[in-house]
Parts: C-alpha cells; structure tokens; sequence
C-alpha cells in the first residue's frame, strides 16, 4: 500500500526539491540595491530587546539587529561576524577571538572587546538561563586590548563553540546598559545593535519596521532599504497576504503545513526547507519507563518498527525534513549513522516482537501533543499504524495546559513531542536521557524516566571531553547503547519550510536562516 | 394505529424524512459490511478527490483515508448518541416532571428550582465543560448531551401531568385507592406520550447537532469516526478539498433536516384534534 502511495507522491516531492534548489542557483547572479522585504511574523513578538527575550518571533527579527560573535552555517562550521578570527588553545580551556575593526553601534558610538565581556559576564549571565547554564563553565572573561576577548575555561566544555550565534549570545552595548536595571531599561524599546538593519518603528498589531543601517562595516551590505515584518494573526490571511503579494516571505511555520503544497504551487512561489540546521527540532515518541508495556523493550522496540515515518513525512510534513534514525538529529554534531540500531518500517518484525513478548491486547493510552492540526493528524496515523500490527490503542486528547500537566506529572504510557537540539549533544539532547534531568513538572526535560547510569556518564564525559575526537567516541558509544534500548521512537528531523517569492534572493545562507538571513539578501 | 399511520403519511415532507431516517439508520447498520475496514485506516494518497477512483468514490481525506468509509461509520456514531443520550434525558427528565407536576406544592418548587439550574447555564458551554472535565468519550459525550437535554423534557412533562392531574378520572383513580405511583405510571404518562414522542424526535436530531459540534472542536471521542470530526480535521484544508468538509456537513444537514421532518409528522399525526378532524 505505502509503495503505491509513494509512487504517487514522488512526482510532487521532486517538485518541491526542484524548486527548493533555485534560491541556491540565484547565488551567482549580481544582487541588486535597494527595496523593501515584506515578511510575515506569527505571533506578534513581546519585545525585540533580544538579550532579555527569547521567543522564536523575537529572534526572527532582532536576529537582523543584533549580532553574535560567530554565525554558522548550515553545516554548524562556524564563521567570523563581530569576530573575523578565533583560536582554541590545545587543552581547549582558552578562546581567543579577534573583532572587527570600525564597528560602531546604531547610535554612533563604537563597538569594542569592553561591550563583549559586559554582555557574557555581566548582562546574560542575568538574563538569558539558557547562555547562563553554559557559562557555568567559565571562568574568566577578560579584554586584553579593545579588539581581543579571552575567555578561560574552568573546564574544556566542546559546545562552547556553538554559544556564539545571535540568539545565544547577542552583543548589547555596554555604554547603554551598564549600571541601569537591565530589564527596565527604556533602550529595550529602541533596541540599539550593530547589526546590518536598524529598528525604525513599531506599530502594534500591524508591523515592525527595520531599515537599512548605511554605516554597516561590510562594505556593500546590506542589499535591502528595510523590511516590513507584517502582524496577520489569522493562518488563513497569511496565505492570501502571500498570494496577493502583500509579503513576500513566510517563515517557517506561519502557514498551516496542509496549506505548504498549494502555496508552494502559486506562481513566482520558491521553497526550501534549509536554515533550521541549527535548531536541528527532532520530533519522537515519549515512552514511559517507569511501567506498564512500555517499560518493556521489546514492545518499544515493536512500536519503533510499526511507525511508517516516510508516510508521515510525506501526508504531514510535505516531504521535507528527513526521517529519524537515532536520538541525534541529522544535523547535530557527532551523530553517528554507524553506531545506530535502526528500526525501518517493518510490521511483520513487530508483529514478531509482540508476539515474543506475549503481547494479549492491553491497552496502550496514546496522548497527542495538541500543537496544532498537523500534530493531531499524525497521531491518528500513528495510531493508526499501531492498530495494523495489533496494538490496542486509546488516544486520550488533551488541551496544551492538560498536555503538559499530563506528561510533568508522568501520567502518560506513549506521547508525542519535537525539541531543539541547538546543534550540540551537550546543548539539546542529554536533557531527555539522563536521569538526573528526571524532574516533576516539565514537558520537556526527560519525561520519559529512562534511567541508565552507563548513559549518564557517557553524556556527561561527552560534554567535557576534549578534543572532538574524544567527544564522537564517547557520543557513538551513546548512540549505540540509547538505539538498542530503544528508548524513544524517533521520528522526523523537522523543517519548516520557508516560502518566498522566487524574486526575493540569498535570503537562507546560515544554520538559523531568516533569523540571520537579511544581512545577504536582495530582491529581484 | 391504521388512522395515526394515514395521518403521518398526508404529510409528504414527513413521510420523505422518514424514508431519508431509514436509510441513513440502514448505511449505519450495514457499516462494517460495506467497509470491514476500519475507517481510520490509511487506504490510498491523500487528497484524492471524489469520483477519481472508482473504488473510493467520495475520495480521501487530509491522510488518504476513505471519505464513503467515515461517512459510514459516522452515521453510526451520530445515531447512536443521537439516540441513547435522548434515552438517557427522558430516563431523567420525565420522572421528575411526573413528579413535579402529580405532586405540586414544595416538590414541584424544588425540581423545578433544580431545573431552571441547568436551563440557566447555555446549554453548548455546559455540554464542553463536562466533556472537557470527563475526557472526550462515547460515554461522557452522551451523558454531557443527555444533562443538557433533560430539562426541557421535564417541563414538558410537568405541564402535561399538571393538566392530567385535575382530570376526573385521575380522581377516580385516587377515590379507588391507587397508590401515587400506579397513577403516574399507569393512568397519567399514557395520556402525555404523544408531546413526548414528537419532543424526544426533535432531540435526537439536536443530540446529533451537539455531537458534532463538540467533534468540531475536537472534544469528539478521539477513536470513533464522526461527521462533526470530519468536518473539524477538514476546516484547515477547505480551499484544497473542499469536499472534506461539504460532504460530512451535508450528512449532518440531511439527517437533522430529516429528523426535524419526522418530528412535525409525528406531531401533527398524533395530536388528537388532527385525529378529530380525520375522523
């Protein structure tokens, strides 16, 4: 049956690929000066003063501000932004980074090494939990002259690389904050960076405006005059907003997923599912170990078989992301495809294992994440899929507070979620495995309870081990161990395509994509 | 009965709904025998539009599941709700009418005091409540449908047995040394039988309603196929395929519309002064 239903599907998915690559073709073309980008933003974001707020809505925006040391691509390597060259010292304890030269901030004064150290040791450590727990590692951050920063290591600490992009470790001016009460601060409205656009206005429940900052030290950029971030609260008006040319960009996840395909098919409409690499969302199946079937591997084992991801990805996602084989997603650093035990879509090999099991037909509470149309649709299939290899199934459905009061409180035998793995083993997925992230309350730490002391070493000498080749032995032996448990059915690496006008021009060239994406962009 | 069914039958609209109810009850019947597989099931691309494959003539839906195969089952679904949770309303409503109405003074007072508390609270916003507290199932969605149903049952009844209960031949009963329960039972519901007939036709078709309206928003029974679900998981898509919510929501107009036909026949074939009038 999913054979026929592939053939079927094939022709369209190599549509969208077609289309996926040409944003890449444009790349060689001359870009042209001038214009406005129209794009979409969902929901309305609280603030813009992206140091203090996190929301993906905030990043999307002040990610064209703000500015991090590092960018990276979409290979996670990382490039020169604030900073043109960096060194890591053989016991990887000291980070050495060079700036730019002639950067000045939106309001004229100049960037130096001084606004750097205030940001990571002053204004974040307040502010950001997320930059902070990682800054636990370390020591000592100090300006030798105004264009060098050191920072000194307690400890070698391998993701500490990948700290460096804008959303993580926004530079703030120091001259604007420094000895006022951070969060109060008036600036947070005007929010003042070095970036390539400058905030011009705000007009809630319409728009934000950002226009082009004419000192920008890249000569020749940016290509743009401004851009109008459009507040359109209703899925259905984004669409029409696009089709009838209002904007011109939509960003991963402002559209309904149903609605992808036809947008994807209007005229002058290009797609691509890059610039969520270093997110890296992962979608997979809580099981609860703590009891019942689920605690036993065999029937995980037999779940993993009986999912058909590539149905899914094709019905649900449009055929973009890519299906999950193990706990790291595609695009975190250190997965090991050879280290995984898979489990492909195989219902005669679960219909074996439950039958070895002694499996008779209890039934398994299934409870969907209510995110969302696409993600209850998926549950049914999955249900679905369970039910064909005789898994008695009852879905229990739930509202978002119910969902994440239900999963906090473990009451649960198989649920469904996506988390970001930040692009680090460290940063975003030991927080589902080890037992001590096993905590009442949360949705997202390790809801599951799987507790394996040989695991929670692995990941913690992951973290400190040094150099990398140190870190990939450590984390293949991760794979390895957490594939043959099964400990959750993965699912999908997600991508939430990006759809623009095909005139709009090297908009995605980095890991985090419209986040960072308007420095290069032009349009047509 | 030959005179009520000759009544019923001068009616065209009601006899066309009758037939309609019939049918719609046969599809729900013979479901499992039309589709033996389970309408969940993911049986062909996604998307397929009716009459593009003549094995699925209605098409698939949002996961390439059969549109005929749910619309099928669905009937099951609503005429089973439809009809239990209507059973369960007269089961509460009419003994406390007869109540209400046979004894008067305080009784009635407090049962009608205790049911003014349910007609006050809307009845849509009390039936989601109860759902949401109890968990979306076949269950707490007929006991949800039944609560927000039985009051009206009840003040019709009252108002019925009130009227019975001056009439002579109810004093007669009493003079004969009947107990209060024998009356109710046996001398005074047979006379009110009729407005309660044509009151429960009309509620199964607004139980059906109200199911599919809890469905929409997806406080339906998550593992039973209903229309209203169908028409809620394909609101998304509606510029896509259309069909995923036009034919599920004109399963549910037909049938209610029927449902309402059947319910004016009813009434006017059982009224007794149509009857005098027949005669």
């Amino acid at each position: 049956m999913t054979g026929q239903l592939r053939r079927l599907l094939v022709p369209s998915i190599s549509a969208f690929l077609a289309l996926a690559a040409l944003p890449g073709a444009a790349l060689a073309q001359q870009p042209k000066e001038g214009g406005r980008a129209n794009v979409v933003i969902q929901p309305e974001p609280p603030g813009l003063m992206l140091g203090i707020l996190q929301n993906a809505p905030t990043q999307m925006v002040s990610g064209n501000i703000y500015e991090g040391l590092l960018r990276y691509d979409e290979k996670l390597n990382p490039k020169g932004q604030l900073a043109t060259s960096w060194t890591i010292s053989e016991d990887g304890k000291t980070y050495t980074f060079k700036l730019q030269k002639g950067v000045k901030w939106h309001d004229g004064k100049p960037f130096t090494a001084a606004d750097v150290v205030f940001t990571a040791d002053v204004f974040l450590r307040k502010t950001n939990p997320r930059t902070r727990a990682s800054l636990a590692y370390v020591d000592t951050i100090i300006a030798p002259d105004d264009e060098t920063v050191v920072f000194q290591l307690k400890q070698p600490f391998g993701p500490f690389i990948r700290m460096f992009e804008v959303g993580t470790m926004p530079i703030v001016p120091k001259h604007i904050y420094e000895g006022t009460d951070f969060l109060t601060n008036p600036a947070n409205n005007t929010p003042i960076g070095t970036g390539p656009f400058k905030f011009a206005e705000w007009s809630k429940g319409a728009f934000i405006k950002l226009v082009k900052n004419p000192d920008y030290y890249e000569k020749g950029k940016p290509h743009l005059d401004e851009i109008y971030w459009h507040v359109i609260p209703d899925a259905a008006a984004r669409s029409v907003a696009f089709e009838t040319g209002k904007v011109d960009i939509l960003p991963g996840g402002s559209v309904e997923n149903f609605d992808v395909p036809r947008l994807a098919k209007t005229k002058n409409a290009c797609i691509t599912d890059k610039g969520w690499e270093f997110l890296a969302p992962q979608s997979w199946l809580w099981f609860n170990h703590r009891g019942g079937l689920t605690a036993d591997v065999r029937f995980r084992k037999a779940v993993s078989y009986a999912i058909d991801r590539d149905f899914a990805r094709e019905a649900l996602w449009n055929g973009l992301g890519s299906v999950s084989t193990g706990p790291f997603a595609q695009s975190t650093a250190f997965r090991d495809e050879k280290a995984l035990v898979k489990y492909p879509y195989d219902p005669a090999k679960a219909k074996a294992l439950l039958k070895e099991m002694g499996y008779k037909g209890e039934t398994v509470r299934f409870t969907p994440m209510p995110y969302g149309e696409t993600w209850l649709r998926w549950a049914e299939a999955i249900k679905q899929n369970l039910e064909d290899v005789g898994i008695k199934v009852d879905m229990v459905n739930t509202d978002v507070a119910g969902w994440n009061k239900k999963l906090g409180d473990w009451d649960f035998d198989i649920s469904i979620t996506f988390l970001y793995q930040y692009g680090d083993p460290a940063l975003g997925v030991s927080r589902a495995y080890v037992s001590s992230n096993i905590a009442h309350g949360s949705p997202f730490n390790n809801v599951g309870g799987y507790s394996n002391p040989e695991v929670d070493k692995l990941f913690a000498d992951g973290a400190t081990a040094f150099p990398d080749s140190a870190r990939q032995t450590i984390y293949s032996a991760v794979q390895k161990k957490l594939s043959e448990d099964a400990v959750y059915a993965w699912l999908i690496d997600l991508k939430f395509p990006t759809i623009t006008h095909c005139n709009v021009k090297n908009l995605i060239t980095t890991g985090i994509g419209v986040n960072d994406g308007f420095k290069d962009a032009w349009i047509e | 009965m030959k005179g009520f069914w000759s009544r019923f039958c001068r009616h065209k609209a009601a006899v066309v709904g009758l037939i309609v109810v019939a049918l719609v009850l046969i599809i729900a019947l013979i479901a499992p025998l039309l589709y033996p597989v389970s309408p969940w099931k993911m049986v062909q691309r996604p998307f397929l539009p009716p009459f593009a494959n003549p094995n699925f003539p209605l098409g698939t839906d949002t996961l390439g599941r059969n549109v005929a195969s749910g619309l099928a089952y669905g009937a099951r679904v609503s005429l089973l709700i439809g009809t239990v949770s209507t059973l369960v309303a007269l089961a509460v409503g009419v003994p406390i009418g007869a109540l209400a109405g046979y004894f008067g003074g305080w009784v009635d007072d407090l049962l009608m005091r205790f049911t003014e508390f349910f007609q006050t609270v809307p009845s849509f916003a009390l039936a989601i409540v109860l759902v949401a507290i109890f968990q979306p199932s076949l269950v707490s969605i007929i006991i949800a449908i039944a609560i927000v149903g039985w009051p009206p049952v009840a003040r019709l009844v009252r108002g019925e047995v009130m009227a019975q209960r001056k009439r002579e031949y109810v004093e007669a009963a009493i003079l004969a040394g009947q107990s209060d329960l024998t009356i109710i039972t046996r001398q005074i519901l047979p006379n009110v039988v009729s407005p309660i007939v044509v009151l429960a036709s009309l509620m199964v078709a607004s139980a059906i309603l109200l199911e599919s309206s809890l469905s929409f928003l997806g406080l339906g029974d998550p593992s039973v196929m209903s229309w209203g679900y169908m028409v809620g998981a394909a609101r998304t898509v509606v510029r896509q395929a259309w069909w995923l919510s036009v034919l599920p929501g004109v399963a549910i107009l037909i049938s209610v519309l029927a449902l309402n036909l059947v319910g004016e026949g009813l009434a006017e074939a059982l009224d007794p002064r149509s009857a005098r009038d027949a005669a």
